[in-house]
């Protein structure tokens, strides 16, 4: 009774373009990373305040090999929010599903509603690993945690060009200039969130861009190695010396 | 602390009806600035409201602001709450500052500035009706209500924009509107200007990104599962228990139907289509299939119904049309009525009657009808201006007509109406005017008729929609355009024409004239009943035990609405009016609008001709029924709906169910034992099923089916998760949790079966014919959810259905999709030039090709080749 029905005709395949290998790899191949390099914090020292309790401690910022240009697609909500419950030691998965064109994740509770959305969820898994801090502790600081999960699902997941991006850097790298953290002094879901969002535009920045949003590069660069929160996610790799300093 | 403000700014609202939470708490001050400063160092783009906190941070989210306030005073997070502000920033903010920008900055209204927003504000509603639960997140206000109530506020204190059938949005809303915060905020920000006085702000604002893409949505609504209580999951797994026992006995088939006391009586009409023309998919959703749902339902819930329709045979267009073809009016009717007839049973539409207009029996009610209001005084006589060609020595009427909109200056604009700006025109006004016949300029006569004079009806009319509409299940865009008659005011209209194919006008001097269709045609619904029982009056003239249905395009309703009933209450003989008007908006094809005239679409004989079967065709065009919204018709989205929800969802779930019984169970329904997971399936689905009921009790078509498709979504996740493939072989308890599983799912499968009925029938009967349901579950369905395959229970040989794949793979062939295609991108480059006005002979070159593509897709097809529809050009 039911049968699929055949899909219309794929439209003619045109001749495509050589791939565009992206800006960060052209970069990398035009500046070889530096054999010794200085830690980037160590620019900014003063301004971090609390950062040598950081765990990079001295050691060489990156070492992994050099990332290949990132396949600029957003990651999944139901991964992303996978990739949350190892960070935050939840051992049992939950299974998600997504809803609508924007595939806006869907976890169905074991004795309660469903939840709808990724701060939302997320909020919730955090609750469950009994890590209420990382909501923040103080009534400001819940606040602002909140604004910035907001500020990932419009801002982050809803820029519409290239210069929204830019202008989200700029404002994020202005915020951080006096900041550790989101919340300043304390490490809060909302760290974790903005760097899985913003994860694939970093991994295209070139080394000169990267040095241009130079404080979102330190905070970049700090929760990727933040014990357990980067998971299968690519490490990107940050010069720790200043190469266009002149020209900044 | 400190709250920055700026004159007119809609995040003010929320802010200001939330700061009162930190009273005492902490001092804050409140100063307002423009506009466009940058009040937070780090952000490029201004923004505005802005609290600083004496710590020197910032917050900059409206939401985060009230969140704050909240907090401040000793609330606690939760995560519905979460819920409501994410969708609020991701949803709702979106579609609501389009529909400001629309209102406020770019002037528009109705339609243009609900469109965007409808969705969420059915969102809205449904989530408060659906937990029964008078704020959003609980019994109490709280953050969630005060963060929507402050972004709605703007729009919503106008009532134009607040649809009334959405009652509990109305009810919430109008309960925090009269909360003191919140009415000192809205003096404060609106001053009293109402939503202008967010123009300052807003004007210096980007205009938001384009909505518009979202605007004609097929996407499914969303979905969720409601918390249950353990009384309602006690209660379903009663209901279910009882089982079979619980069915009322069957209502025997009465023939012919008629209304019985102390019973619901539902009378369903479908507008009448109009016979000069194959009927295209359009008119088949607006009308006669939404009806059809309808009345299929009705009896599903043994509602004693009667379904009737017909051809609207009479008027200009059936001359036009006869005269183009060479035969008479009657033989016109004979024909394309046969041709209705044919689709319809195709479609498998369950008319208890398909009648038609041309027939003694309306000839007899409306020459009574129009004598009553004669003698009543609610007859007018004028002289009209008409236009009269010398050379076919006759007053053209309407159609017979051609000329330029004295409006929008279209070429092609008929004698009563402008295909293009959509407005009534008077036919002496049309700038060179032409006879459609031979073409030469008709000249100004006067000539008498006659007029309704509903001027003097206006009153009664409202005092009947006063008592009528409230609570009645009218749809939006019908009460939106009866009040728009009514607030323009009722003018006399003209009832009778200069033809001679139409009812006669009993009065002296008229002989030579006909009834106009405007007055004639929805007394067809009386006369077919006439024809079907000797009692028609015992549906007609009978107000109090009957309920009138009435399914139509939104353009039909005035008629619906305003005339007929003006004509009935001014005859003063009881007779039954509608009591829900039930009115489509338009189904666009692809991209452009399907029209009968110019042949554009698809049409009833060719959907036949595809080899898709009719079922197929219900499914998608019922998924996509313009319900609320225009929506668009598309192939390549039929093939996917087909794909992803019939097939992966519906199918493959009843599939499974059925396979595993006789696969696991040698065609028995196993035992089962109910566990907890069970019984709080049991729950979600009798949930799901009292909601398809509630949807379609308010004849809210698309939104029910969609309770259909969730609920075998369930099933399907129900299998997945439990995997009877595997238990069956593992052990004894393992075998008898499959067995529970197999059960359980074959008994939703059986359900959905009936529930399926009003939308495709043929698929329904070949279902329970397969699982063998018990006929009394075919034909009834409740409330809850009963196990209607109790254990043992056999189902039928289990054969695999005989896949019709070999039928859908002939149906839609590449050769024939790419045509098709063809077709519709040609279609759009003859239209384009025709806008432009390009010249003549690039025009006809580009029809040539058109044609010509149109013609290769017959043959593709293997269909006879068609005669160009719609009107011969010049």
């Amino acid at each position: 009774m039911f049968a699929i029905i055949t899909s219309p005709p794929v439209s003619p395949a045109s001749s495509r373009p050589a791939p565009y290998l992206g800006p960060a790899s052209r970069a990398q191949a035009r500046f070889p990373r530096p054999l010794y390099v200085q830690p980037i914090v160590g620019h900014v020292s003063g301004r971090g305040r609390g950062l040598s309790s950081q765990p990079m401690g001295g050691e060489p910022c990156c070492p992994g090999p050099a990332p290949a240009s990132s396949s600029c697609r957003k990651m999944a909500a139901a991964a992303e929010l996978t990739l949350l419950e190892k960070s935050l030691g939840l051992s049992k998965g939950n299974k998600y599903s997504a809803q609508g064109e924007r595939q806006i994740p869907v976890l169905q509770t074991n004795n309660g509603p469903s939840l709808t959305g990724l701060t939302t969820i997320a909020a919730h898994l955090v609750k469950q690993a009994n890590k209420e801090y990382l909501l923040g502790s103080t009534a400001e600081e819940k606040a602002i945690v909140q604004q910035w999960l907001e500020y990932r699902v419009t801002r982050v997941d809803g820029h519409s060009n290239k210069d929204d991006i830019r202008t989200l850097l700029k404002d994020l790298n202005s915020y951080l200039e006096d900041k550790v953290y989101l919340t300043g002094y304390n490490f809060t879901l909302a760290d974790i969130l903005l760097y899985y969002g913003l994860h694939r535009f970093i991994v295209d920045l070139t080394v000169q861009e990267k040095e241009k949003y130079l404080n979102v590069s330190r905070w970049f660069c700090h929760i990727q190695h933040y014990p357990g929160i980067r998971q299968h996610l690519s490490v990107v790799v940050f010069l720790k010396n200043r190469l266009y300093t002149n020209s900044l | 602390m400190r709250l920055f403000v700026s004159e007119g700014a809609p995040g003010s609202l929320p802010v200001l009806a939330a700061a009162g939470r930190a009273q005492g708490r902490a001092e804050l001050l409140v100063s307002t600035v423009g506009p466009e400063e940058c009040v937070v160092p780090f952000l490029t783009r201004p923004k505005i409201p802005v609290l600083q906190l004496d710590s020197g941070n910032y917050l900059f989210s409206t939401s985060a602001i009230c969140r704050y306030f909240f907090l401040l005073s000793g609330w606690e997070q939760d995560d519905l709450t979460n819920q409501w502000l994410e969708w609020e920033a991701t949803e709702l903010q979106p579609a609501l500052s389009a529909a400001l920008y629309y209102l406020v900055v770019q002037g528009r209204k109705g339609e243009d500035v609900l469109g965007p927003v409808r969705r969420a504000l059915t969102h809205i509603d449904y989530s408060l009706s659906r937990r029964s639960c008078p704020f959003l997140a609980g019994d109490t206000e709280s953050l969630a209500d005060i963060v929507l109530w402050g972004a709605l506020y703007p729009l919503l204190q106008d009532p134009a924009y607040l649809p009334e059938e959405l009652g509990a949005l109305h009810s919430w809303f109008q309960t925090l509107s009269s909360q003191e915060p919140c009415q000192r905020a809205a003096e404060t920000v609106l001053k009293q200007q109402g939503v202008l006085a967010l123009r300052p702000y807003l004007q210096k604002q980007p205009q938001p990104g384009s909505f518009e893409g979202r605007a004609v949505s097929n996407e499914p609504e969303e979905e969720e599962l409601a918390t249950l209580s353990e009384e309602e999951i006690a209660m379903a797994v009663t209901a279910w228990e009882k089982g079979l026992g619980s069915l009322p006995p069957l209502r025997p088939q009465q023939n012919p139907v008629l209304p019985v006391a102390g019973e619901r009586n539902v009378l369903i009409t479908s507008a009448l289509p109009y016979v000069n023309n194959v009927p295209h998919l359009g008119n088949i959703i607006g009308c006669v299939l939404s009806a059809d749902v309808f009345a299929r339902y009705s009896r599903l819930r043994q509602w004693n119904t009667f379904y009737l329709c017909g051809t609207d045979e009479y008027g200009t267009a059936t001359e036009t049309k006869a005269m183009e073809e060479g035969l008479t009016p009657q033989e016109i009717c004979d024909k394309y009525h046969a041709i209705h007839a044919d689709i319809y049973r195709w479609f498998n539409i369950s008319f208890d009657i398909f009648g038609r207009t041309t027939t003694p029996q309306q000839t007899k009610i409306t020459q009574d009808i129009f004598q009553r209001l004669l003698t009543r005084g609610f007859v007018l006589q004028d002289t009209v201006e008409q236009l009269r060609c010398e050379r076919c020595a006759r007053f053209l009427a309407d159609r017979f007509v051609e000329g330029v909109c004295p409006f929008c200056g279209y070429e092609e604009a008929r004698g009563d109406q402008c295909d293009k700006c959509g407005k009534l025109i008077n036919a002496i006004e049309l700038k060179k005017p032409q006879c459609k016949v031979c073409r030469s300029c008709p000249v100004v006569k006067s000539s008498q008729h006659l007029f309704l004079d509903l001027p003097k009806l206006e009153k009664r009319l409202e005092e009947w929609l006063g008592k009528t509409l409230p609570g009645s299940d009218w749809t939006p865009n019908a009460r939106f355009i009866i009040r728009s008659w009514l607030r323009d005011g009722l003018k006399p209209r003209c009832i009778t024409r200069d033809l001679k194919w139409g009812t006669p006008v009993p009065l002296e001097g008229f002989e030579d004239k006909v009834f106009y269709v405007w007055f004639d045609a929805t007394i067809g619904y009386l006369s077919i009943t006439a024809n079907y029982t000797d009692q028609w009056e015992r549906w007609w003239k009978n107000p109090e035990q009957v309920n009138l249905y009435q399914f139509m395009a939104k353009d039909n309703v005035p008629f619906h609405g305003l005339v007929f009933p003006c004509s009935a209450l001014g005859a003063e003989d009881n007779y039954t009016l509608v009591s829900h008007l039930i009115a489509t908006e338009y189904l666009n094809y692809e991209d452009g609008k399907f029209s009968k005239s110019r042949g554009v679409g698809v049409f009833g004989d060719m959907a036949q001709d595809t080899g898709i079967p009719a079922d197929i065709w219900r499914f998608y065009l019922l998924y996509i029924r313009p319900e609320g919204q225009d929506s668009a018709f598309s192939w390549t989205d039929m093939l996917l709906k087909n794909n992803s929800e019939l097939l992966n969802n519906l199918g493959n779930f009843i599939n499974r169910a059925g396979m595993f019984v006789s696969k696991f169970f040698g065609g028995y329904v196993p035992e089962m034992v109910l566990t907890s997971d069970d019984r709080r399936l049991l729950a979600h689905v009798t949930l799901e099923l009292q909601h398809y009921h509630q949807l379609l009790e308010k004849v809210r078509i698309r939104e029910a089916l969609r309770s259909i498709l969730t609920i075998s979504r369930h099933g399907n996740q129900y299998i997945q998760v439990n995997e009877p493939w595997k238990r069956i072989k593992g052990s004894e308890a393992d075998r008898q949790r499959a067995g529970t599983v197999t059960g359980l799912a074959v008994n939703i499968a059986a359900l959905l079966s009936v529930m399926l009925q009003p939308y495709m029938p043929t698929v329904s009967a070949t279902i329970q014919a397969q699982l063998q349901v018990p006929p009394p579950a075919c034909s009834i369905l409740l409330t809850n959810f009963l196990c209607t395959l109790p254990a043992g229970h056999q189902i039928g040989t289990a054969k695999t259905p005989p896949t019709p794949a070999e039928a859908m793979a002939a149906a839609a062939p590449q050769q024939i999709q790419v045509l098709m295609d063809e077709v519709t991108k040609q279609g759009n480059i003859v239209r384009e030039l025709k806008a432009q006005k390009a010249d003549k002979n690039q025009v006809a070159a580009e029809v040539a090709k058109l044609l010509d593509l149109k013609k290769q897709l017959a043959l593709a097809e293997g269909k006879p080749l068609e005669t160009p529809k719609g009107k011969k050009k010049k």
